[in-house]
């Protein structure tokens, strides 16, 4: 991990693999774009320790309430229909996390989110790890682990895709990965990262924007 | 400075006792210059404020009132009752809390509660202007506001908020003079009127205009055309509810135990529309709501005329439908949304919940002092992530 935050623990981060290495990504003074922000912890840290300035949309009403508390802007919305009113080039960072195994169009959104930021951040957790292959393999149950926590009948996912599948969709898009992490329960995972890793985060840039640095 | 001296009543969590001030001006020659090209003046505005102005003059908001309103929105006055319109908004410890801002509230140019408008005395005929009161915009309301603002002194404005029409007048005030407000909260509002809300207004101005008592306008010597001002109120009740409220507030009940066979108000909401209509033409001047609402319906900030290509705004936005808001439904509110992505400009949006249809702004008191009392500090303090330069503060 690049950067060891300020304040990790009041921020709630400690708990939060995922967050801190997007916090650590993420270049001071940008312009972030969080769709499916939540009650908004991340851009709350990303807006007081990284200078940045910060904007979500999340569908959730009373998730809205609590980041206006924070000081943030936000739209109450759908994120699929959310990005196209935006000018090209509108932030440095769009931020899909946690949020893109719940989305429909796949596809037209990394496109748009690439489109209206320079850099996009994916994170989503990884159906293909131990766990849940042993529970759908040896147990015949479909999966219900830390990462993915909900019971087939009351689930928020509508796509449920490992690293390697991300991985293949990146290559086959023309999309480079800039920067891939991936994380168990406590922190991060180097070896056998399909199989042992809960969560990946990919920062992403179309081919072009990728070969500028 | 002229504000009101508040008096607070000990048992209310209110702002008590309050009277309504009155500023003059744009005397000859220094009339005012309205948007389209008449010239109006002396000018007065009927004004209340709440609350005091701290020492660096910072916390002042402006509340713009609805159609029917008036500069009376919060407290009551000397000898009466009826507490101001948005009373349960306006106080120590509510949304728009008193122990730290100063609220201030105008009745519009046009109206006819205490500003200028067509019943005031026309000062070169000694009679009421009528229709010789030139056309008024949701531009020149702010205009006239603008005056009042800088007569009390105040620079910049922490807030400019209102529902509906002063919904209206908060974008007005983002468009015409953004850099005099740091925060404005339009609610259950548009850019624009669409069809449809013309088609209402128009029905409700020639309800006015059909009665004969109308006289062309000239009826303030032979009282109002109270027939047609009382059918022009009660269909704007009907729009200002939902299918659901109306179920819940009056389903098909009856006022007495069986129908009457005649054109009487036989079901309660019967009852309720005439009664509304009844008590409106006491207090509203029928001229008044056909300028009003003309302004209303020429009001058209949309492509892109809200914040132009290329200004820069520091102004945040916090922007509020509700539900079953069928006069004002939420996608007008989310069109503003869309305007200011375009604009790089601070902004919030929240649909809240709501069963009570375009009079949820004056009724659903919760989630809505939620909101505002949360935006309004983070803005008063600086504490959010587009403070002006585009830079976060650090904690």
């Amino acid at each position: 991990m690049k950067d060891i935050s300020p304040g990790m623990k009041e921020n709630g981060m400690e708990n939060r693999p995922d967050h801190r290495v997007i916090y650590g990504s993420i270049e001071p003074n940008s312009r972030v774009l969080d769709l499916g922000c939540g009650t908004g912890e991340l851009l709350s840290i990303l807006m007081r320790h990284k200078n940045a300035r910060v904007q979500g949309i999340e569908m959730d009403r009373h998730a809205v309430y609590e980041c206006v508390k924070k000081g943030l802007s936000v739209f109450q919305g759908d994120i699929e229909s959310g990005l196209a009113e935006y000018p090209d080039g509108s932030f440095d960072y769009v931020i899909l996390n946690q949020s893109l195994q719940e989305v429909r169009k796949v596809e037209y959104l990394i496109r748009e989110a690439l489109r209206v930021g320079d850099k996009v951040v994916v994170g989503f957790p990884n159906f293909a790890h131990a766990g849940a292959r042993m529970m759908l393999g040896l147990g015949g149950r479909s999966p219900v682990t830390s990462s993915l926590p909900y019971l087939w009948y009351d689930t928020p996912n509508v796509r449920f895709l490992s690293i390697r599948d991300f991985q293949l969709f990146c290559a086959d898009r023309g999309l480079t990965i800039l920067e891939a992490h991936y994380l168990g329960k406590a922190g991060p995972v180097h070896i056998w990262p399909n199989l042992c890793a809960r969560n990946a985060v990919f920062i992403l840039a179309t081919r072009e924007k990728g070969e500028h640095r | 400075m002229d504000s009101a001296p508040v008096k607070k009543e000990k048992t209310l969590c209110d702002v008590g006792i309050v009277e309504t001030l009155f500023h003059t001006f744009a005397r000859a020659p220094h009339e005012l210059q309205l948007e389209y090209g008449d010239r109006i003046g002396p000018v007065t505005m009927a004004y209340e404020t709440y609350g005091t102005l701290n020492a660096d003059r910072s916390n002042a908001i402006l509340v713009c009132h609805a159609l029917s309103g008036d500069a009376h929105a919060a407290g009551i006055h000397a000898g009466d009752e009826n507490p101001g319109w948005w009373n349960d908004m306006i106080g120590p410890g509510k949304g728009f809390d008193t122990s730290k801002y100063f609220v201030i509230c105008s009745n519009v140019i046009g109206g006819c509660r205490g500003s200028t408008g067509p019943s005031s005395i026309h000062p070169g005929t000694g009679r009421p202007y009528a229709l010789e009161f030139p056309f008024i915009t949701i531009a020149d309301m702010v205009n006239a506001q603008r005056c009042l603002i800088d007569h009390l002194d105040i620079e910049k404005l922490l807030c400019v908020t209102g529902g509906s029409m002063g919904g209206m007048q908060a974008l007005q005030w983002a468009a015409s003079c953004p850099e005099r407000v740091r925060a404005v909260i339009p609610i259950a509002t548009t850019l624009k009127h669409s069809p449809q809300q013309i088609a209402f207004n128009e029905v409700v101005r020639q309800s006015i205009i059909a009665d004969p008592t109308w006289r062309e306008g000239n009826y303030y010597d032979d009282g109002q055309p109270e027939k047609g001002l009382a059918l022009a109120r009660m269909i704007g009740h009907i729009t200002f509810m939902s299918d659901r409220s109306m179920e819940e507030k009056f389903s098909r009940r009856l006022k007495k135990s069986t129908p009457s066979f005649k054109f009487d108000a036989d079901f309660e909401v019967e009852g309720y529309l005439r009664n509304r209509g009844e008590s409106f033409v006491k207090r509203f001047d029928a001229n008044s709501y056909l300028y009003i609402t003309k302004a209303m319906d020429y009001f058209d900030l949309s492509g892109g005329k809200l914040i132009p290509q290329g200004r820069h705004v520091d102004t945040r936005f916090l922007i509020i439908s509700f539900q079953s808001d069928w006069l004002y439904p939420s996608y007008q509110s989310q069109e503003i949304a869309r305007e200011l992505k375009g604009r790089q400009v601070d902004c919030t949006y929240c649909e809240l919940k709501s069963t009570y249809g375009h009079d949820a702004f004056l009724l659903e008191v919760e989630e809505q002092t939620e909101l505002i009392r949360h935006f309004l500090s983070t803005t008063s303090r600086g504490l959010h992530s587009w403070n002006g330069n585009g830079n976060a503060v650090r904690s």
